[in-house]
């Protein structure tokens, strides 16, 4: 099984609700951290580094003895990250999606490609986790692909977590296409409200199931409980806004480690989920 | 004219809180939320929008059922697997795109020996002019799984300094995303001042560390803010002294209170509702160089030379 932890609003508990989760299972588990931007799940699971690999995506090359400067690249991108002034084709390399185009349509087959980095992909173990985390660098400006070959890691034979950024556009498509079940955290609040519709929202364009965590209960009141009940979404799991959790969390340990009576909690939501996904309604 | 942008790094630190209360302090600010995937500051500013405008961004392809004869060379140039199979004339199998995975370059479309694939420019989502208690807001709404967030901010913070120029006020004050990619990026280039605002925790402390390489790497004057501070006081400390080592400024601490988010429930900043955290954020506001109610006569070199000073 493959379950993705998303939400609207940052901050709502993704990343403690993944990490907690795979350590309270005991079992083998694969935790695939594709926050690329912001990777977190390492801070808590303090993992063996087993290998980290560079990540890259194709970019055009040219070679100027072909090139005639016909501006044929330039006019098909659709992204201006390759244009012609003039001469010879001038590459913005940040702007580029790699889709091969301008190649195919050289006239003189002048371009070809070559890679450029985004960021690595690392493997590292915990217990019974198997932690593999995406780190873009820094000032690249796209995810997806780097996300992408995250999730390209995932192995059968062990259910896999996916510890979503937050938001509600490509990064968290490209994170939670593919699984089997999605579940939303979120905090009942005004700002938990409003992010929430827009994630169930970008979940429905998916058609994964789903369901919603509420964090932080107590916080503030019941709107997210109305709205899910309006909507027959089901809530998987309610955590209290227990402010052990929080200075836990603030020194990087383990809920189920530091407050054992927790582990029950979230070996429930797996449950919960699993039935959900084996018998869907 | 200076233009604060607020941001964080990790998600859910208190940016649009702090940036709410910001716009009560400032009392003459054009007021930019760019944190255009999931847009929060107008449930306190309560803006009335008096303009909007569809934001159209890229294209999509589509495949006319009626015409794909189910070749498949569609299928062997795109690279975003976004071809799937489906549709077709009557009678034959044919493909159809989907638009979550479709990035719309235009191989599909250019190389389609039967021309089946319609290239429509993509509406991605709307901008907002409006008005709020604080003075002129500017905001938008991505569509649900859209790309190009990067362009909408570029747009929404765009039509905020031409507001401020037009209107003579000296400070734009921007809502922004979380993270370091492209609408984080898109939002701070070209900035005079960054806020980090950041929590004490090690969350919070490594996410910092990479948001402030992206500020150094696009050489913008940086300054951080420790919000929920007494949560971990020795990790808010640790945080701070990490933060100067790395050429940032402190700006300030704000303590955790639950009357902000009362406030939020209630539609209010922090400061309109005398929260105890109020004391803090004015502090950080005028650590940031800035002045309450009335206009910041600042040039960016006063600005530099604020900077120096403090800490």
């Amino acid at each position: 099984m493959i379950l993705a932890v998303a939400s609207g609003k940052g901050g709502t508990g993704k990343t403690t609700v993944s990490v907690n989760l795979a350590r309270a299972l005991g079992r083998e588990i694969q935790l695939l951290d594709c926050d690329v931007e912001e990777p977190n799940a390492h801070l808590f699971l303090h993992g063996k580094p087993l290998g980290s690999e560079p990540v890259t995506v194709p970019i055009p090359l040219v070679d100027e003895s072909l090139c005639d400067g016909c501006g044929e690249c330039g006019m098909f991108c659709q992204y201006h990250a390759i244009v012609c002034l003039g001469a010879k084709p001038l590459l913005f390399a940040e702007m580029c999606h790699g889709c091969g185009g301008c190649a195919l349509v050289c006239p003189k087959q002048a371009i070809g490609e070559t890679e450029r980095r985004i960021g690595v992909v690392e493997t590292l173990r915990a217990q019974n986790v198997t932690l593999v985390q995406g780190r873009l660098d820094v000032g690249v400006a796209t995810a997806p692909p780097l996300i992408r070959a995250v999730k390209a890691r995932i192995r059968a034979g062990a259910p896999a977590i996916l510890d979503a950024p937050p938001g509600t556009s490509c990064p968290v498509v490209a994170t939670i296409k593919g699984s089997d079940f999605v579940a939303l955290v979120t905090e009942p609040t005004a700002f938990g409200l409003h992010d929430l519709r827009l994630a169930v929202e970008t979940v429905r364009e998916t058609a994964i199931p789903f369901g919603v965590i509420v964090n932080r209960m107590g916080v503030g009141d019941r709107r997210v409980h109305d709205y899910c009940r309006g909507l027959g979404i089901p809530i998987l799991l309610e955590i209290p806004d227990d402010r052990r959790i929080a200075e836990t969390y603030s020194m990087g340990h383990l809920v189920v480690d530091v407050l054992p009576e927790y582990g029950s909690l979230f070996r429930g939501l797996w449950d919960e989920i699993t039935q959900r996904v084996e018998r869907p309604a | 004219m200076q233009e604060l942008v607020v941001i964080s790094g990790k998600g859910g630190t208190g940016k649009t809180s702090l940036t709410a209360s910001f716009a009560v302090l400032a009392g003459n600010a054009v007021v930019a939320d760019c944190d255009v995937d999931a847009a929060d500051l107008h449930l306190i500013l309560a803006p009335s929008v008096t303009m909007r405008h569809e934001f159209f961004s890229g294209r999509e392809a589509i495949i006319r059922e009626e015409a794909c004869n189910g070749c498949g060379v569609c299928s062997s140039v795109c690279r975003f697997d976004a071809v799937r199979v489906g549709g077709g004339a009557a009678g034959a199998p044919g493909f159809t795109i989907d638009p979550l995975s479709c990035e719309g370059c235009g191989v599909c479309v250019r190389f389609c020996p039967e021309g089946a694939i319609e290239f429509p420019v993509r509406l991605c989502g709307e901008w907002m002019v409006s008005e709020t208690r604080c003075g002129p807001m500017v905001h938008a709404r991505l569509g649900a799984a859209a790309e190009n967030s990067g362009k909408l901010v570029s747009t929404v913070r765009r039509e905020a300094r031409r507001i401020a120029e037009e209107s003579h006020r000296p400070l734009v004050i921007v809502d922004g995303p979380p993270g370091i990619g492209c609408p984080v990026i898109a939002s701070v280039t070209g900035s005079t001042l960054v806020l980090v605002v950041t929590e004490p925790t090690v969350s919070g402390e490594h996410d910092l560390d990479r948001v402030l390489s992206l500020t150094r790497h696009f050489q913008i004057p940086t300054a951080v803010c420790v919000n929920k501070w007494d949560l971990n006081a020795e990790m808010a400390g640790r945080i701070e002294e990490s933060a100067r080592r790395a050429g940032a400024r402190v700006a300030g601490r704000v303590r955790y209170d639950r009357a902000v988010t009362l406030a939020q429930m209630q539609e209010r900043t922090a400061v309109e509702t005398g929260a105890p955290s109020t004391v803090d954020i004015r502090m950080v506001w005028k650590n940031l160089g800035m002045q309450e109610g009335s206009s910041p006569a600042l040039t960016p070199a006063r600005n530099r030379q604020i900077m120096a000073s403090y800490d």
